[in-house]
């Protein structure tokens, strides 16, 4: 087997793939301990790394692609082992002719330590997904670190920010590349450490520090199945080595218990990390962390590991739950999916925080990702991540910028937003073609990627996943149009008014002027770009208010576009957010995607099949789409726009609205239920019953015991210490003082008498030995 | 026999050296007498290696110097701050004790 596929092509870039982690890693170290001495703070050193590794994972792209591509060229002895290796009840498509051959993964390890003759390795294990997370962790980090040399800058912690910033980017591609699980679990946590510390990053109010805790805590109770199901698997395998245990899930030998087990409990742990259902209760909080963070955290890691992790190790999930068998109509990945991305969709609806929306927008998508795993839809899923990221940071850094710029630091977008598209207009563009390719509009990446994903869960069986997954999508195109909305468009307000420094009426009265009808968002987003490039023409980075006042409108109060540092990752990620679909864009027959990423049917991976596009098919998603935005602008039009009208204030009048609201409001009550009924109904009881059994029974026992005690104390006292102890004590008293007193002299504190002693003493100890032996 | 002259000679720089250690007020010259017990100990050490034909003791005695280098460097220090403190390394002067 090993002969058949010499062939693969290699090189420099896919051999050395584990430099991408280890070089952030060591930044790490010199950021911490140099970085405040160089003239960037550190900054520098973080963003040199990031681009280094970006640039060594083009070129293990392109290598790879080229492996790939040289493998597949030379297809025919592979037919044979294309059909090598289908295991329970898969159906081979290799008489179709499209079974491909399995290319191997660029697999290197070393020994990290030895323990009990055991040895264990580190490594890189080099194949589609690795490289497609590489390429995406490096570039989406990269764009991160410029945007926060602007956003965080003067930060009282500037130089541990990027410190941990670049470990965190570290932690995520030493998953990514792991060999083995326990470098999987090494990254694992890595990352968790760093988003503890990121997330409280401004650990001085206590709202912050409490989040990062939470994060981290919720994010533990899922680490632990981690550590059992690597347990469970090499308990039963008796290897860590991802490759193997592949290898031996996949073999119909295989004990389907064991598989389960170990599949449920890794499982838990993607919960924990995705944000899935019902631990989700963590990631909205870690909003309280800078923007960038937010941002890092949201798209390509933190919580695409868990899914990352379902993608790796697939083949276990695939054979545990069955994924396989059609019509068995549900499984736990796709079930726990499932209810995240209708609940969280639910969510995003009733938040005032812009931030808030987007995080539960992640969890959403998130949510979907996991049903797309969970439904046997590994490709559109693992391609999900990468177009998500793309625009799900677009997003956040959009908010970042507005918040930068434009409201004074406030997300609120009910009190602080409103009709920033004139104002703000390349970072309105970016958002508003990023919540395009969010809702999944026709010709955007996220229609590929999300729709596909639907489709599979139909192809495979899984039809009332289909209808979630459709639901889905017509609650995200609804809750990003109200999002859109009021931040972008109807009046200014707070803030974003000017109020909160330099009130301007007459600037108020222009703003009035602006369209509120989304409808001619684009032309307008299109026109404003335009100016935006103007603008930043002629000034540099600082000049946004001087561009105003250039323009011929009044400077103060004025939130003008962003900084450059500010918007050139925007822009970036604003025009992948629309292309970065059509590198597997079903409807135009690309499918370089699925190509040179998903991995073969072999004996190492499941056979994924896949549906076949037609617009009649997507045709219900599009529908959905545009009902769920038509529905939202008369929505939002009616209760936060201009006019009087009866939805406006439902909540204050209806108590079924109310309570509806509450309900959500109150995230499902979930956090309730975890602090006052679990935590305090398990805790408390205890502990209530525990001080009566302390004040009665034990303090009844000691005080009994003490009584008793007292008197045969007593007893003791009068008859056995007084004579028989004391008499003993005393005597062994005087003895301990004659000998003292005998012995002081010795004890002179003079250093020559001790000498004298010690070589007398050696001297007679010599003797002793001499005459012993003779 | 050769190993004898060198045992003999490690005998007497033993004893000179225990002598210094008893008898010397001087702490620098005690610490001086020590020097001279751990070097003839060297000596033996090394007469014996060479009788023996094998380098253990080579190896102790390279042991015992790196030790006995970083004993004088602590006694030294130990000295001088007895004398900053005191003006005197008179260890007769030194005893606080009652006995």
């Amino acid at each position: 087997m090993l002969a058949e596929t010499a062939a693969a092509t290699s090189g420099w870039f896919l051999e050395h793939a584990y430099l991408i982690p280890v070089i952030p890693a060591v930044a790490f170290f010199v950021i911490i301990f140099f970085g405040k001495k160089l003239p960037w703070h550190g900054a520098e050193v973080g963003l040199a790394s990031m681009v280094a590794g970006l640039v060594l994972a083009v070129g293990t792209t392109w290598q790879w692609i080229q492996r790939v591509e040289s493998v597949s060229r030379e297809e025919g002895g592979a037919l044979a082992r294309g059909m090598f290796g289908f295991a329970r009840g898969l159906v081979p498509q290799a008489a179709e002719g499209k079974a491909e051959p399995y290319v191997d993964p660029v697999i290197r390890s070393w020994t990290w330590w030895q323990s009990g003759g055991f040895e264990f390795s580190v490594g890189q294990h080099i194949d589609g997904l690795a490289v497609m997370m590489l390429l995406l962790v490096t570039f989406i980090s990269t764009l991160v670190q410029i945007f926060s040399l602007e956003y965080v800058r003067g930060d009282r912690r500037y130089t541990h920010f990027f410190a941990s910033l670049t470990l965190f980017s570290a932690g995520m591609l030493t998953m990514v590349l792991a060999e083995n699980t326990v470098q999987l679990i090494l990254g694992w946590e890595i990352m968790g450490l760093c988003s503890f510390m990121l997330i409280g990053h401004w650990w001085e109010e206590q709202a912050n520090s409490k989040a990062a805790l939470k994060a981290f805590f919720t994010v533990r109770v899922g680490d632990m199945g981690l550590l059992v199901g690597v347990a469970i698997l090499f308990g039963a395998f008796g290897t860590f080595s991802i490759q193997e245990t592949s290898r031996i899930a996949m073999d119909p030998a295989t004990s389907q218990t064991v598989l389960l087990w170990a599949a449920i409990a890794l499982f838990i742990a993607c919960i924990g990390k995705s944000g899935q259902f019902p631990l989700h209760t963590w990631l909205p909080d870690a909003m309280a962390g800078p923007t960038p963070v937010s941002s890092l955290l949201h798209s390509s890691t933190m919580v695409v590991a868990g899914v990352f992790l379902v993608a790796r190790m697939y083949p276990v999930f695939y054979n545990g739950f069955d994924i396989a068998q059609n019509g068995n109509s549900a499984n736990v990945i796709a079930v726990i999916g499932g209810i995240t991305i209708v609940i969280a969709a639910a969510l995003a609806f009733v938040q005032n925080d812009i931030k808030k929306v987007l995080a539960y927008s992640t969890v959403s998508q998130l949510g979907y990702m996991m049903m797309g795993l969970g439904v046997g839809a590994w490709t559109p899923a693992v391609f999900h991540i990468f177009t998500h990221a793309f625009f799900k940071c677009c997003l956040f850094l959009c908010a970042g910028s507005i918040s930068h710029t434009a409201s004074h630091h406030s997300f609120d977008m009910k009190k602080d937003m409103g009709g920033l598209l004139r104002r703000m207009p390349v970072t309105a563009t970016a958002w508003i073609l990023s919540t395009l390719a969010l809702c999944g509009v026709p010709f955007f990446s996220g229609f590929f990627s999300k729709d596909e994903i639907i489709d599979n869960a139909h192809h495979n069986g899984y039809t009332a996943f289909w209808a979630i997954g459709l639901l889905g999508a017509f609650m995200t195109t609804a809750y990003m149009t109200r999002a859109t909305y009021l931040t972008f468009f109807g009046k200014p307000r707070g803030a974003a008014a000017g109020h909160s420094d330099h009130g301007d009426d007459a600037e108020e009265h222009e703003m009035e002027h602006a369209d509120p009808v989304p409808a001619l968002a684009l032309a307008h987003a299109g026109h404003g770009a335009a100016d935006a490039h103007d603008v930043h023409a002629s000034h540099d980075s600082h000049g946004a208010h001087d561009a105003h006042a250039s323009h011929g409108k009044p400077a103060f109060g004025f939130p003008g576009e962003s900084p450059m540092l500010l918007v050139f990752p925007i822009v970036v990620l604003g025009f992948l957010a629309v292309v970065s679909g059509y590198i597997n864009a079903a409807p135009f027959g690309i499918e370089k995607f699925l190509e040179w990423v998903e991995p073969r049917a072999s004996e190492f991976a499941p056979y994924i099949d896949h549906a076949t596009f037609t617009w009649a098919k997507a045709a219900p998603s599009i529908v959905l789409v545009a009902l769920g935005f038509i529905v939202s602008l008369a929505v939002c039009r009616a209760i936060y726009g201009e006019a009087d009208s009866k939805l406006k204030g439902l909540t204050q009048r209806s108590r079924l609205a109310r309570a509806g609201y509450d309900f959500l409001a109150n995230k499902y009550y979930l956090d309730a239920l975890y602090e006052k009924v679990i935590v305090h109904g398990v805790a408390y009881p205890i502990a209530n019953v525990a001080y009566w059994i302390n004040q009665n029974v034990l303090d009844g026992i000691v005080n009994a015991v003490g009584k008793g005690g007292r008197r045969s104390g007593e007893w003791v006292y009068r008859n056995i210490d007084q004579t028989l102890v004391d008499g003993t004590v005393n005597g062994s008293g005087s003895v301990a003082r004659g000998t003292g007193g005998a012995l002081r002299p010795t004890q002179s504190g003079k250093v020559n008498q001790y000498g004298a002693l010690l070589f007398g003493a050696a001297a007679v100890a010599a003797l002793v030995l001499v005459l012993v032996n003779t | 026999m050769l190993v004898n002259n060198f045992l003999l000679l490690g005998a007497a720089l033993f004893s000179i050296g225990v002598y210094g250690v008893i008898a010397r007020r001087n702490a620098v010259m005690v610490l001086m007498s020590i020097e001279l017990i751990l070097n003839s100990v060297n000596l033996n050490l090394i007469a014996f290696s060479s009788l023996h034909g094998n380098i253990d003791g080579n190896t102790f005695a390279l042991f015992v110097i790196a030790i006995a280098a970083a004993e004088v460097g602590v006694g030294l220090a130990m000295v001088l701050l007895i004398y900053r403190n005191r003006r005197s390394i008179a260890l007769d002067e030194l005893s606080e004790m009652k006995g």
